[in-house]
């Protein structure tokens, strides 16, 4: 996949979000000559009450970014495929007491493959997104690397990407650190140079969480205990609430906050114990489902690396032991705190990130945790 | 790379004659018609000649064309204009599924006031039944307005029959011809029409102008109140250069209406016969006797009208779905709903093709070819 066409022979569709990190990544190709398109994608209506939808402003962004940049621009809608693959799956997650990533799923199955999939209909080469990560040649396949600003890397919400959808991709921006892209903005005028980034999940938006999750799932208020079956109050329904977390909990007293160490799903019970360092939030391994890894070379059956396992986060040096049916038994250092069923268990080695699956299960010195899941 | 502009019922370009007419206005003509002095009065006289050339065009009086800015506000003051003033007569009004959002959303908003509306269905041609239509008609029916030729399949609606039906009503009639006006022959008696809107920039005027015809006597309240213009029936003072293309446009449309139809109508069989040709998977959506000759809304078999349309305009070859897309919500066609039903294929892949100024039958053949490779690379 070494290019050799010169880039105006080179189509390559960029999904842009309104955001200021796909107008840059957009700017660059055409600055660099690809016969660039850009194209908005709408996955979530959430017109209100004044029809007023953030989808609309975003997609006036795109128009004057596109116009100031010199590109045709198109808009599609994914709702249905998004509804379908991503939400559904979100709130099963929760329904099942996890706390699970739409970001991930949504690269998996829209973003990189609807969308990859409506491009290439539209006879692109690639497709571009404004994703802090970089792609890179390595004994003939594409390895995916951790974008250079560390402070912004992606990989994470990447990593269930695989080769076939690698290969069609470019991250324009992953070897610029953001506020080298903003400058880039400001100094070619673009319209989004200045719009302030755009936080949370993104049919979720700026809303409150709560409101937001109590429209699709019944929520059943219970009580909050310590391990020993001191009640410590009420918890508003278990899905509201993840494990490590601190705020919203309401109990007052003496001593050190407290933080949510599991749940009882059968019980509905949420157990809350004090002290950020409180040992029921250390564990030492993991098991991982749906593993997936970025190159189709072959993996060793136990191999070393380093992980992440929440956005963000210091890697942590791992054992990896894979199993023929997708599911991984991944072993720390040494324990890390608030591992969270539902969400990524990413995988690195160096730079490079290798892939990876959602966590599953939870141990302590090879005993399961059954409180977080 | 030529390309092809395919889209005529969406906007169309200014005919050079409307724009010689227009520069040579927005030079001379620039006096406030309601101004007592020499500048004013040559402004009054360019308004009042354009009224009289718009008012033929329909067989109106001149008094009886009230100029607006465009076809969307000449149906909400038709809509408003009347209910506002007969709401004591009554509160029902019959339209149907397939008006222009212009008249479908005014009516919607009327319905939240209070108003009773009945939407009558059409068939899958995109035609109402006359039966259904006496069945709808009430005692207290104040308002019926239908829509001559639909701007998304080209199907015409049976206008003077149910104008000869309204006659010892006392409803108002209005019909919304933005689409069909210039390309059918309107009469407001022969129709026995009390209302009529039309729109400049689909017959190659320019954009930011329209007309209400409103029958002498017919009850309308005015929504802009300031000026005395238009009679007091719409204040602001009026776009003089704008008019004077508008006259110039109708004027061209009035003669050359009927080479326009056959030509158009010769375009869409060459535009079918090479789909044919090229073994292109197609219907036509629409009614095949009762039809706008312009518009050509054809679903293709397999295809996702997203990719379609943009697959399209990188090819040149400009044209449109049934309703617009913005910021990628995809409302399915309220016209192909009311004619299919929900979840049909032809709400996801139809596509409207409409004629008009500058194109060839060349320039048809091309569009058609490049439409026909288009689905056979797409097209699983």
């Amino acid at each position: 996949m070494v290019e050799t066409r010169d880039p105006s022979q080179i189509r390559v569709v960029v999904g842009m979000s309104g955001g200021v990190d796909s107008s840059v990544a957009a700017y660059l190709l055409k600055k660099q000559g690809y016969d660039v398109i850009g194209i908005f994608m709408k996955n979530w209506d959430d017109t209100d009450e004044f029809g007023v939808c953030t989808a609309t402003e975003d997609y006036d962004d795109v128009i004057k970014v596109c116009n100031q940049i010199g590109i045709p621009y198109y808009a599609v809608n994914f709702e249905k495929q998004y509804w379908d693959k991503v939400f559904t799956y979100f709130l099963e997650e929760y329904k099942a007491g996890r706390t699970p990533n739409p970001d991930v799923m949504c690269n998996k199955e829209i973003k990189f493959k609807a969308f990859l999939e409506h491009a290439m209909k539209l006879g692109a080469d690639y497709l571009a997104t404004g994703h802090y990560a970089r792609v890179e040649e390595r004994d003939g396949e594409v390895a995916m690397l951790r974008g250079v600003d560390n402070n912004k890397d992606q990989t994470y919400f990447l990593n269930q990407l695989s080769q076939d959808q690698l290969k069609h991709v470019m991250f324009p921006i992953g070897d610029i650190a953001k506020p080298e892209v903003r400058k880039i903005a400001e100094e070619a005028g673009l319209a989004t140079a200045k719009k302030k980034d755009s936080t949370g999940i993104c049919f979720i938006g700026e809303r409150n969480f709560k409101e937001f999750l109590s429209q699709y799932l019944p929520a059943q208020p219970g009580k909050m205990e310590t391990f020993d079956g001191r009640v410590m109050g009420t918890h508003d329904g278990l899905m509201y609430y993840t494990i490590g977390q601190r705020h919203g909990l309401g109990i007052g007293g003496d001593g050190d906050p407290w933080f949510v160490v599991g749940k009882d799903l059968e019980r509905n019970v949420l157990y809350v114990e004090q002290g950020f360092h409180h040992d029921a939030l250390y564990s030492t391994s993991l098991s991982a489902v749906k593993m997936s890894f970025t190159t189709k070379k072959a993996k060793p059956s136990k191999f070393s690396c380093t992980a992440k396992f929440r956005y963000r986060q210091e890697d942590t040096p791992v054992e990896v032991e894979l199993f023929e049916d997708g599911t991984a038994h991944i072993t720390f250092e040494k324990p890390v705190r608030a591992i969270t069923p539902g969400q990524a268990v990413v995988l690195y080695d160096g730079e490079e990130c290798l892939g990876g699956g959602t966590i599953d299960e939870v141990f302590k010195n090879s005993e399961k945790l059954t409180y977080v899941g | 790379m030529e390309t092809i502009y395919l889209d005529h019922a969406a906007t169309s370009p200014m005919h050079p004659e409307v724009i010689e007419a227009m520069t040579k206005a927005f030079g001379q003509t620039f006096g406030n018609p309601s101004s007592i002095h020499t500048a004013g009065r040559q402004a009054r006289k360019v308004l009042d000649d354009a009224r009289t050339i718009l008012a033929r065009a329909i067989g109106a009086k001149d008094s009886e064309i009230i100029i607006t800015s465009g076809g969307t506000e000449a149906d909400n003051t038709a809509i408003f204009g009347v209910t506002n003033t007969l709401k004591s007569n009554g509160k029902h009004i019959i339209t149907t599924q397939i008006e222009h959002h212009a008249v479908l959303f005014a009516c919607e908003k009327l319905e939240k006031q209070g108003f009773e509306v009945t939407y009558l269905p059409v068939d899958q041609s995109g035609r109402i039944s006359i039966e259904d239509f006496k069945n709808a008609l009430r005692e207290d029916t104040i308002l019926v307005t239908i829509m001559y030729g639909n701007n998304e399949v080209g199907t015409t609606q049976p206008i003077a029959e149910i104008g000869q039906i309204l006659k010892d009503h006392q409803a108002i009639f209005h019909t919304d011809a933005v689409q069909a006006f210039g390309l059918e022959k309107l009469n407001v008696d022969e129709l026995q029409v009390d209302l009529l809107s039309v729109s400049s920039h689909k017959l190659n005027g320019p954009k930011g102008i329209g007309f209400l015809y409103q029958r002498t006597g017919t009850p309308l309240s005015a929504t802009f109140l300031g000026g005395s213009q238009e009679k007091k029936r719409r204040a602001g003072t009026e776009n003089v250069p704008a008019a004077v293309g508008f006259a110039k446009a109708v004027e061209i449309t009035q003669k050359e209406m009927d080479t326009k139809r056959s030509q158009y109508e010769q375009f869409r069989n060459v535009f079918l016969k090479i789909l044919d040709n090229e073994k292109i998977d197609y219907k036509v959506n629409g009614n095949i006797k009762h039809s706008l000759p312009h518009v050509l809304n054809i679903s293709f078999t397999g295809m996702e009208v997203e990719s379609f349309l943009v697959n399209l305009d990188m090819s040149g070859v400009y044209a449109s779905s049934g309703s617009a897309c913005t910021a990628g919500s995809i409302d399915p066609s309220h016209v192909l709903v009311a004619m299919f039903g929900n979840n049909r294929e032809e709400l996801r892949n139809s596509i409207r093709f409409s004629f008009g100024l500058g194109l060839t039958e060349e320039m048809i053949k091309e569009a058609a070819m490049r439409t026909a490779k288009i689905v056979q690379r797409l097209a699983n």
